[in-house]
């Protein structure tokens, strides 16, 4: 009898032992699905239900209407064109930049710290401040040009209303602002791989005599290139989500401003002026998880496909 | 090409408050290295070997003192200009590239009346990859290939631009015992072909004694000896050289000098010509003979080593002996016999006879050498 009770036990230990890593995970999955995976399956069920209304939690059919009502919205349409602009403009020019700023700090030893740290200032700092800072730089008043405008008159230039004038103008500032909110990060990823590049592989280059631009190319760029990657494909996400930017500097309405971006616009669809259209948000939301999602893999093929 | 460094010295500055103590990696070096030979710079990790190779390469600039190479200053001249090959601890092969692109990258370096066109590159990359013998691996990338294969692969990238000096920083401390042993030959074989200069640095004595033709034995930054490993080996300078060559090491007992006669403890264990002090007396594992009943007599004054038998190794080809005395440095001695000896040993004493040509005497204080009058 005890022989068998004891087996049993056993057993029931055994069971406990090659299941007990989802007990652990119990607590994480619980919160994962009720606030990541339900709400994200609830979304792509919007995006199908027809003029879906939250107070009477009813909608008058399904189908594709929501994405064709999107599709068709001119207002959508801008904020597309917006954020594939940001996108396609900032990701490149901060890459590039941060890139060109970390090996300059790598290179220098005296002040490195220094400039470390007022490179990585933007980060800490809040958004809508930093907004606060670019419309007095940029801003034209009655009674001042703003400090740029300034700046371009005294070259001789003509000043530019950068906050309300033309379009160009706006996506100027708007890319200039999101270059430098976003670079710190980078940095800070760019200046750690630059130094955990092994010293011995520059001290071989040296010992061959090579020239410091192939150097640069042949061996820093190979080496850090997964952290590379890691930017883009982070820095594409990023700036496809763009929105909060674009209120710091110019405002909620951003229709109006004509540089309302995609969530932005999902935002609009749900508690805008316009809003109370959860389908059309849901639909916007879907599209956009498409653009990101068919741009990540392109991204990850790229990078794949080089090694 | 004969190397030759004057007077040269590396001070690496205190860093901070903390350690404000300049380090002298590299005291008042002298030496020649002539030319075609195959040198190890040895000594204990810290005492400043590869500090002295970055000199030789020219990675660093010492802070007096000259490095000629034959008739040329070259003290002031980065290492590109010196005509070097350095191979690296770690080999620093580019991991993204081919052995092929690897060995080739630094003639693609060459520029102006240097410049080499595509087909002698190739010609002379793939020359070096078959004197190291990995022209079946071009194509693959350093990642799939074995520690011993990335370190050929390094040689072949060194020697591709015929240098005048081949360095090699510890070139088989990554290595397993088995490829160790086979690459030091290999390491051999590549410079007896090329009959270029090299120089490596190892911690490794046997490595060194292996296959170099001059050893340089290092501590503490200041050369303790230069010779050809088997003088070194006889004749060490001091007790550190004496200790630091030869597996299993030299056995050190506090002895003195009576007299003519030299003691280990109150022992009178050898006739000796020197001047009466306070000594060590180092005892090479070889230098012990077993006294047995049958054995022939000491000569006059002159007792047995009596030690306390600790274990007897049998390997074969020999025995081992190892035992403990109170007046030697070590917890045991190890004195190796031939095979048979292992019959021949009973109790728990075993009594050694010294054989005057495998002892070395050294002053207690200065642990130099004490000569015999012979």
């Amino acid at each position: 009898m005890t022989g068998n009770n004891s087996a049993k036990a056993k057993k029931s230990i055994e069971i406990f032992e090659k299941y007990k890593g989802w007990l652990y995970l119990i607590p994480a999955l619980t919160f994962l699905g009720l606030f990541m995976v339900y709400p994200l399956i609830d979304v792509f069920v919007y995006s199908f239900e027809e003029g879906y209304n939250f107070a009477s939690q009813s909608y008058s059919g399904t189908g594709l209407y929501n994405f064709s009502y999107v599709l068709h919205d001119p207002y959508f349409l801008q904020a597309l064109k917006n954020t594939f602009i940001i996108v396609i403009i900032t990701v490149p020019l901060s890459t590039v930049l941060a890139l060109l700023i970390s090996v300059m700090l790598s290179s220098i030893s005296a002040l490195r710290g220094f400039f470390q740290t007022v490179y990585f200032l933007p980060y800490v700092t809040n958004t809508l401040a930093v907004g606060l800072v670019f419309m007095i730089l940029f801003k034209k008043t009655a009674y001042s040009d703003g400090m740029i405008n300034l700046l371009i008159e005294a070259f001789g230039g003509r000043s530019v209303d950068f906050m309300d004038g033309p379009y160009w103008a706006k996506m100027t500032v708007m890319c200039i602002y999101t270059i430098w909110v976003v670079m710190p990060f980078k940095i800070l990823i760019l200046t750690s791989a630059l130094s955990s590049v092994n010293k011995d592989y520059y001290n071989a280059a040296r010992v061959d005599g090579t020239r410091p631009a192939r150097i640069f190319f042949r061996i820093t760029l190979p080496m850090i290139s997964p952290m590379i990657f890691y930017l883009v494909i982070t820095g594409f996400i990023g700036a496809f989500k763009a929105y909060s930017d674009e209120v710091a500097l110019f405002g909620t309405d951003l229709n109006a401003a004509g540089m309302n971006t995609i969530v932005g616009y999902v935002y609009d669809m749900l508690y805008g002026d316009s809003g109370g259209y959860p389908s059309f948000a849901s639909a916007a939301a879907i599209l956009l998880f498409i653009i990101v999602l068919t741009i990540t893999v392109i991204n990850l093929m790229i990078s794949n496909s080089d090694d | 090409m004969q190397v030759r460094l004057e007077h040269v010295t590396k001070i690496f500055p205190g860093r901070d408050r903390k350690n404000p103590k300049d380090v002298y990696a590299v005291d008042d070096f002298n030496f020649d290295i002539p030319d075609g030979k195959l040198i190890g710079l040895l000594g204990p990790s810290g005492c400043g070997k590869s500090t002295t190779l970055n000199l030789i390469c020219g990675l660093l600039k010492p802070t007096s003192g000259h490095i000629w190479f034959g008739d040329d200053d070259v003290t002031e001249l980065p290492p590109e200009a010196r005509g070097v090959g350095l191979v690296f601890q770690n080999y620093a092969l580019y991991p993204h590239l081919t052995v092929r692109q690897n060995v080739i990258f630094p003639l693609q370096n060459l520029r102006g009346d240097q410049k080499l066109t595509k087909e002698v590159m190739n010609a002379r990359a793939e020359e070096a990859a078959r004197l190291v013998q990995i022209d079946g691996l071009m194509d693959r990338k350093p990642s799939e290939l074995s520690g011993g294969q990335q370190q050929r692969v390094a040689i072949a990238r060194a020697l591709v631009k015929t240098p005048k000096v081949l360095l090699l920083d510890e070139p088989l401390s990554n290595l397993d015992a088995r490829l160790r042993l086979q690459t030091r030959e290999e390491i051999r074989r590549i410079q007896t072909e090329t009959q270029v200069t090299t120089i490596f640095v190892t911690h490794d004595q046997e490595e060194a004694m292996s296959i170099s033709d001059l050893i340089v034995v290092m501590k503490d930054g200041a050369v303790h000896q230069i010779g050809r490993p088997q003088d070194v080996y006889d004749d060490p300078a001091n007790l550190f050289v004496a200790r630091f060559l030869g597996t299993p090491p030299i056995n050190v007992f506090k002895g003195s000098v009576k007299n003519g006669l030299l003691h280990i403890g109150d022992t009178p264990v050898l006739q000796v010509r020197m001047p009466d002090g306070e000594t060590y007396v180092g005892v090479r594992p070889e230098g012990f003979e077993l006294m047995t009943e049958g054995s022939d007599p000491l000569p006059e004054g002159v007792c047995p080593l009596e030690c306390e038998l600790t274990a007897v190794e049998v390997t074969g080809r020999d025995t081992s002996i190892v035992s403990s005395h109170p007046d030697c440095l070590a917890p045991s001695i190890r004195s190796i016999m031939d095979s048979e000896a292992a019959s021949r040993v009973s109790g728990s004493k075993v009594r050694f006879r010294l054989k005057p040509a495998k002892v070395r005497v050294f002053d207690r204080n200065t642990e130099s050498r004490i000569y015999d009058g012979k």
